[in-house]
């Protein structure tokens, strides 16, 4: 029975994996044949300005979007951890982005951000502040990204931390209390230990998607301005399907995957030694 | 205290689809109004998606699309897990590396070559371009082999004595006996190729061929909603209705099948 499963594991594995390896040390545009170029590929990487832009724009949007994801995850998970009426309405609202497309997220999230017509502006004038230009600004608009993605992940993170919460013992509390620890003491000593493992988990899975951004810049700003919310995924769909550099665009790939392994790696060696 | 907290949770999520919903019934020169009451409710935006781009196409594309490759996941998945679960054969550690391995490898690196793949099948602007690499799924295999293995063995054990061959076996005992796998497997599987866009961005050009996502993608950042904001947003409306269907009839699948698994839709 496993068979098929095998075939289709040559296909859509294996092959593509030699496949790629091969096009890192070539430069082919489909249509002419391929032609050995050695190690330019990855000479071209180490001083492609534009390859290193996207990956300190990722770093920046990581930055914002890890911190605001883990914190608000939390608190919405602590205030959902209640037996009390509506709470399913309330779980099933925070959850609502995460099973909409994210086209329709951040088709949605430009025109709320739109800077003479969007809502967000619109609010802020009417409580007498000032316009933000947050998609059309270098400073703003990957912080706006960053708020955006972190908007639509949030509710899945949010019930990841609630199920760690409901595995907490009550008793575990209610000696705590009876000792007179303050309710923020029960948080740290008793809660913050328990979701560490849950913590890690969201670490990484924020930072594989956060790599792996592309939809929301594609949409909203095209990277721009000025390259300031280029991904490196977009940038390998431009090399690779804009301007056919299959060779160069397989590089980028494979550093990216490299980049992922190391970081997510990083990250788990210095959190679990926090534990 | 609590509630207010809740209720402030609640209003920024559910917020702006009520706004988007007010935006695409609105006059287009109302649209920057904060107040969500149109002057009056007018459907041309909609009217306009549906004159500029076969939307209800790219609709039942999406459907063909995404159902084909569940049904495949769900059969194709489940064969495998089942051999893993209760069959013993030759390969079969050796099968357990190459899915752990498949799971590993990012989508970066297999991205262009399947491309490259399917371009020389000669199956670009098919629907086999869109199906054909997301047919089996192993992280759908892992799941199911982790729902079998609380199947007893004396059910098998029973319908192998009763002459049953193990595909019927596979059909006739686990599924009805595996039907939260199931139904996790099938919900994950179908919103995640819903809401796909990278991949048909990259295999289809055809328009007659486009998924849903794309389409409304391509419309809105492409030329001809003549950046209309109204005609924008109901192209995307559109395409969220009918997961926001679904999703307030089976939220609790949706949330408990993604919460399960670990991994975003």
């Amino acid at each position: 029975m496993s068979s098929p499963y095998l075939i289709f594991f040559l296909m859509f594995s294996v092959y593509p994996i030699l496949f790629s390896l091969t096009l890192v040390f070539h430069r082919w545009n489909i249509i002419s044949p391929m032609k050995f170029v050695g190690l330019e590929n990855l000479s071209y990487l180490a001083h492609d300005p534009l390859f290193w832009k996207s990956i300190t724009n990722t770093f920046y949007f990581l930055a914002i979007h890890i911190p605001l994801q883990v914190v608000l995850a939390l608190v919405l998970a602590n205030a959902l951890n209640k037996k009390m009426w509506g709470i399913t309405f309330f779980r099933a609202s925070f959850f609502l982005p995460v099973v909409i497309s994210g086209v329709v997220v951040t088709i949605l999230w430009k025109s709320l951000y739109s800077t003479e017509t969007g809502l967000l502006n619109s609010l802020l004038i009417q409580l007498g502040l000032f316009k933000i230009p947050w998609l059309t600004s270098v400073h703003w608009a990957m912080p706006s990204i960053a708020i955006m993605a972190t908007w639509k992940n949030v509710g899945l993170y949010t019930v990841f931390f609630l199920a760690g919460l409901q595995g907490i013992p009550r008793h575990l509390y209610e000696a705590a209390e009876l000792d007179g620890a303050s309710p923020f003491q029960q948080f740290i000593h008793i809660t913050v230990p328990v979701l560490n493992p849950v913590v890690l988990m969201v670490v990484i899975l924020s930072t594989i998607n956060g790599f792996n951004l592309f939809i929301e810049p594609y949409v909203t700003t095209g990277g721009g301005p000025v390259n300031s919310t280029l991904s490196v995924v977009l940038y390998i769909y431009r090399q690779a399907f804009s301007f056919y550099k299959m060779g160069y665009a397989a590089t980028l790939g494979f550093t990216l995957a490299l980049i992922i392994f190391i970081v997510t790696l990083i990250q788990k060696t210095v959190l679990e030694k926090e534990m | 205290m609590h509630y207010l907290l809740l209720l402030i949770g609640a209003l920024s999520f559910l917020y702006p689809f009520i706004w988007m919903v007010s935006a695409t019934l609105k006059p287009e020169n109302e649209i920057a109004h904060l107040s969500l009451i149109p002057s009056h409710i007018t459907f041309d935006s909609y009217r306009a998606v549906f004159d500029k781009i076969p939307i209800i196409r790219s609709f039942f594309n999406s459907l063909f699309v995404s159902s084909a490759i569940t049904a495949s996941v769900l059969v194709f998945s489940s064969m495998v897990g089942y051999a893993m679960t209760f069959l013993a054969f030759k390969g079969k550690s050796l099968i357990f590396y190459v899915l752990l391995f498949t799971m590993m490898i990012p989508f970066q690196i297999t991205l262009i070559p399947t491309y490259i793949l399917i371009v020389k099948l000669g199956l670009a602007d098919s629907y086999m371009a869109l199906i054909l690499p997301f047919m089996v799924s192993a992280f759908g295999i892992f799941l199911f082999k982790q729902y079998f293995s609380s199947i007893p063995r004396d059910l098998i054990d029973a319908a192998r004595i009763d002459g049953s061959s193990e595909i019927m076996i596979l059909f006739r005992v686990i599924w009805p006996n595996a039907f939260p796998g199931l139904v996790t497997v099938g919900i994950i599987t179908f919103l995640t190729t819903w809401n796909e866009v990278l991949w048909p961005l990259i295999v289809i050009r055809e328009q007659s061929m486009m998924t849903m996502p794309q389409m409304v993608t391509l419309f809105a950042i492409g030329g001809s909603a003549e950046s209309q904001q109204g005609v924008i947003l109901a192209s995307a409306m559109l395409l969220a209705i009918p997961v926001i269907i679904i999703y307030i009839f089976f939220q609790r699948y949706f949330i408990e099948s993604m919460a399960s698994s670990g991994v975003k839709g």
